[in-house]
């Protein structure tokens, strides 16, 4: 187990400098939008006079590596900062929203990953079956069209035609947690979709893989059974590529739904940044691309570490 | 007593690129209990199609058109799966060639022992690990009641293979087929795998079917022996009539492969190659070859003997500067070389050349053999399109190949055809030294002999010396002027041939040379039978000690 740890450790310091070299990309993307946001708070007929004593409260006359530096060190302090538009501290804009987002990406994740997995033996243990085609054909299908079409053709079914869901999932702290779950369906089934497919079709390719490996003979030279095959000889070796897809999956649930929080106006942190990048609003940007990144990171090291925990090889390695 | 199985006129086809290829041409086979049948030939033969073929059990892409294989009353040809699955396992077990990647890397060993006979309800877990135990012992696996909870990469290869024999044991069957259990082990660890299967097939009378293409292994187990080529039977007899009169020339060639011996010469004076205690790891911490110092000299041949891991190949890299040595010295016609390839010239580079054990991989798929063989002559030589044309049907020629196979891929090549143009690769910058690492080890037997006889004319013809990495003591009789046989690193005795195949020895010597199985039926039960008495600790295990 020493190793692992030494590994993990290992990882967490990679992944600090990763987040250093993040928040230099964040910092410098920032600079380079066009606009200025003194202009966007004040609107286009402000005087010059005002607009650069809000740039001089906003610290904006300074050079952009004073800023950058100041930023940097009250991050690593906590502070993250004041929102330019509405003053109020970023960590609580964000706090919120952000647990909205792992809400939303966990309730996907709940039920796409055990069925991706299934539907993948399935697809594996009767391949080239009509089984396995069309279950091949129907995730190709939803791969293909992206992810604000498949939601609007949800809302166009399921809330405006038949009624029986919101269209939009707009949530609030005053609602139940039954409430929120039948809010968030549409768009719970559209990141499914999304995801299923993907991870659906990995563990087939990564347990069919396997069957052709020699040990998978000898299990039928002993007279296994075909299920047993696939999930007592192939599945265990087969978790490590599986565990991958599945985690880079959640990480693009998390980070990557800002289009289908944009759709179902879901007060999610992508909604915010989106919001946050047209008002300029600096501070609120660059915190969300951290977290952003910071979720990215920590979920690769959980991949890393559930291979490891899998593969008795690395896993009895001293 | 009726044949326990009983295979009649199968005909097994495969499906080839765009046509059904026949692998199996009319097979009969009886087998009795108690009996065991070697089915010997080479790669190609059907040997593994057939001895699965016994179990009902074709692999993708093929099938049975023809005849029957009949187990004890019942067909086995077109019966249901069902059926054939209770059959395997419990009364047809097998052993596979590579017990590394045979058993399922991610459950331990008496698990995958118990898998049989527990999900089949013949005895629950705690009997399973008991008798595990009791077969681990009985094959001789050091700490029996331990080993079966450590996973297939913690356990040696050869101790892998004994638990899988062990495995095929666990409910004991009526018919064990043995796939060629010992090809992928060194010698000193086929002695143990065989005396082991000898012992497991004599404890119950089990029959088997032996799997292999080495006729002086077969020859130590099987009561009868069946020689097949291309699918097709070509003789069969009892192991010692088959093996003292032979009908059929491919037999007669089979048994004589082995048998080539290289005619001793003087010595020349002149010193090619000399490497001076010389020491080098892959890491600061850990040594691969320690202190070795040898001669090679000119057109002469240095055999390098040992089993896996003893440092032969990485000692091939440290030569050609691959892996640059940390201590000694390594001097060429006089000269001391550096270290690392990049600090020698192309002078050298070009007077010293290697050739691989694997031509598939050695050779870029997507070349023709006269750009793979033109490289060579434009780079060391720089010569034009027409001198380089006439060069390479000449090294084609010199490689007994002929000018038909300028234009072709390598993938339109046999193993054979390929190692050939991989020597004439190396011929074409007139190498003095060519290291051969392994060259004959992947090829069939009638092919190694004659890339063996190649090697040796080209030598006779110009002069060039070898470097001749092996863990195969035949080879080294058909081709060696001197003898080095290694183990862990370092040297452990080196001289003339012939003195080599002499006592007294280092302890280890006399282990390898005598773990040569001899075409005589008696060899193995003669040298097991010596053990007691042998007082350099003959049988001391040469695996590493279970934690």
């Amino acid at each position: 187990m020493d190793s692992l740890k030494k590994m993990v450790v290992k990882r967490l310091a990679a992944g600090a400098v990763t987040v250093l070299v993040v928040s230099i990309l964040i910092f410098v993307g920032v600079e380079a939008l066009p606009g200025d946001p003194a202009t966007a708070i004040l609107g286009q007929q402000a005087t010059p006079e005002n607009l650069a004593a809000l740039r001089k409260e906003l610290k904006l006359d300074m050079p952009p590596h004073v800023r950058y530096f100041s930023w940097v060190s009250d991050v690593a302090r906590g502070d993250l900062g004041r929102s330019l538009t509405n003053q109020r501290p970023v960590a609580e804009m964000i706090g919120w929203r952000f647990s909205n987002t792992l809400f939303l990406a966990l309730a996907a994740a709940t039920v796409a990953v055990p069925l991706a997995i299934l539907l993948g033996m399935l697809a594996a243990l009767y391949r080239e079956s009509w089984l396995d085609k069309l279950l091949s054909i129907s995730s190709l299908s939803a791969i293909s069209f992206p992810e604000f079409f498949v939601g609007y053709i949800l809302i166009a079914i399921f809330a405006v035609k038949l009624g029986i869901l919101p269209g939009v999932a707009s949530i609030h702290s005053g609602m139940g947690f039954g409430q929120k779950l039948l809010a968030i369906v549409l768009p719970t089934i559209t990141l499914m979709l999304v995801v299923l497919a993907h991870m659906m079709r990995m563990t087939r390719a990564a347990i069919i893989g396997i069957l052709t490996s020699p040990y998978i003979e000898m299990a039928k030279l002993k007279g296994v059974g075909r299920r047993r095959i696939i999930y007592h000889h192939a599945i265990p070796n087969a978790l490590a590529p599986i565990i991958n897809v599945v985690i880079m999956d959640l990480a693009w649930l998390v980070v990557g739904v800002v289009v289908v929080e944009v759709v179902f106006v879901y007060p999610g942190l992508g909604q915010l940044l989106v919001d946050a990048v047209s008002k300029r609003d600096l501070p609120v940007v660059q915190a969300s691309g951290l977290i952003f990144a910071c979720t990215y990171i920590l979920l690769n090291l959980t991949a890393d570490v559930l291979s490891i925990l899998t593969n008795p090889k690395l896993r009895t390695a001293n | 007593m009726d044949p326990l199985l009983s295979i009649r006129e199968l005909t097994l086809k495969g499906r080839g690129n765009d046509a059904w290829v026949t692998l199996l041409d009319k097979i009969d086979l009886d087998l009795r209990r108690g009996e065991v049948l070697g089915l010997i030939g080479e790669s190609g033969a059907g040997k593994s199609t057939l001895g699965l073929a016994a179990m009902g059990y074709t692999r993708t892409g093929c099938r049975i058109t023809e005849g029957s294989v009949m187990f004890d009353g019942m067909q086995l040809v077109g019966a249901p799966r069902k059926a054939l699955l209770a059959l395997r396992g419990t009364r047809i077990a097998y052993v596979a060639q590579s017990a590394a990647a045979s058993f399922n890397p991610a459950h331990q060993l008496v698990h995958q022992f118990a898998e049989t006979p527990v999900q089949r309800g013949i005895m629950d877990f705690d009997a399973a690990r008991q008798k595990a135990e009791r077969l681990y012992r009985r094959l001789q696996l050091p700490r029996p009641e331990r080993i079966g909870f450590r996973y297939p990469h913690q356990v040696s290869g050869g101790q892998l293979q004994r638990a899988m024999v062990a495995m095929a044991m666990a409910c004991d069957p009526d018919i064990i087929v043995f796939d060629e259990p010992t090809t992928a082990l060194d010698v000193t660890t086929q002695i143990e795998v065989l005396s082991a299967i000898k012992e497991a097939i004599q404890l119950r009378q089990t029959a088997a079917l032996y799997i292999t293409h080495d006729l002086a292994v077969v020859a130590q187990v099987a009561d009868r022996i069946m020689v097949l080529q291309h699918g097709r039977q070509v003789e069969e007899g009892g192991t010692r009539d088959l093996i003292d009169a032979p009908k059929e020339s491919y037999t007669r060639d089979l048994l004589n492969v082995r048998r080539q011996k290289k005619t001793t010469i003087s010595p020349s004076r002149e010193v090619v190659l000399e490497v001076t205690g010389v020491t080098a790891g892959y890491t600061k911490r850990k040594n691969v070859v320690e202190e070795i110092s040898l001669k090679v000299r000119k057109g002469r041949t240095v055999a390098v003997v040992g089993e896996s891991g003893s440092g032969k190949t990485s000692l091939a890299r440290v030569i050609t500067g691959l892996l640059p040595a940390a201590q000694g010295q390594i001097s060429f016609d006089g000269a001391v070389l550096a270290p690392s390839l990049k600090g020698r010239s192309k002078e050298t580079l070009r007077r010293l050349r290697m050739v691989y054990q694997m031509p598939d991989v050695a050779l870029n798929p997507r070349q023709k053999i006269r750009r793979i063989l033109g490289r060579p002559l434009e780079f060391f030589f720089h010569m034009d399109a027409q001198a380089k044309q006439r060069k390479v049907l000449e090294l084609l020629d010199m490689i007994e190949m002929g000018p038909e196979f300028y234009d072709r891929y390598p993938s339109e090549l046999s193993g054979g055809q390929k190692q050939r143009i991989c020597i004439a690769r190396a011929l074409a910058s007139q190498p003095d030294l060519i290291i051969c690492d392994e060259v004959t080890s992947a090829l069939d037997q009638l092919v190694a002999e004659g890339i063996l006889k190649l090697l040796q004319r080209l030598q006779d013809q110009l002069g060039v010396s070898y470097l001749f990495i092996t863990h195969d003591l035949a080879t080294v009789k058909a081709i060696a002027d001197e003898v080095i046989v290694m183990l862990k690193g370092r040297i452990v005795e080196q001289g003339p041939r012939d003195e080599m195949f002499i006592p007294p020895h280092h302890d280890y010597t006399r282990r390898l040379f005598r773990s040569v199985p001899e075409m005589d039926p008696a060899w193995l039960d003669n040298l097991l039978a010596s053990r007691d008495g042998d007082q350099l600790g003959y049988f001391e295990r040469s695996d590493e000690p279970v934690v």
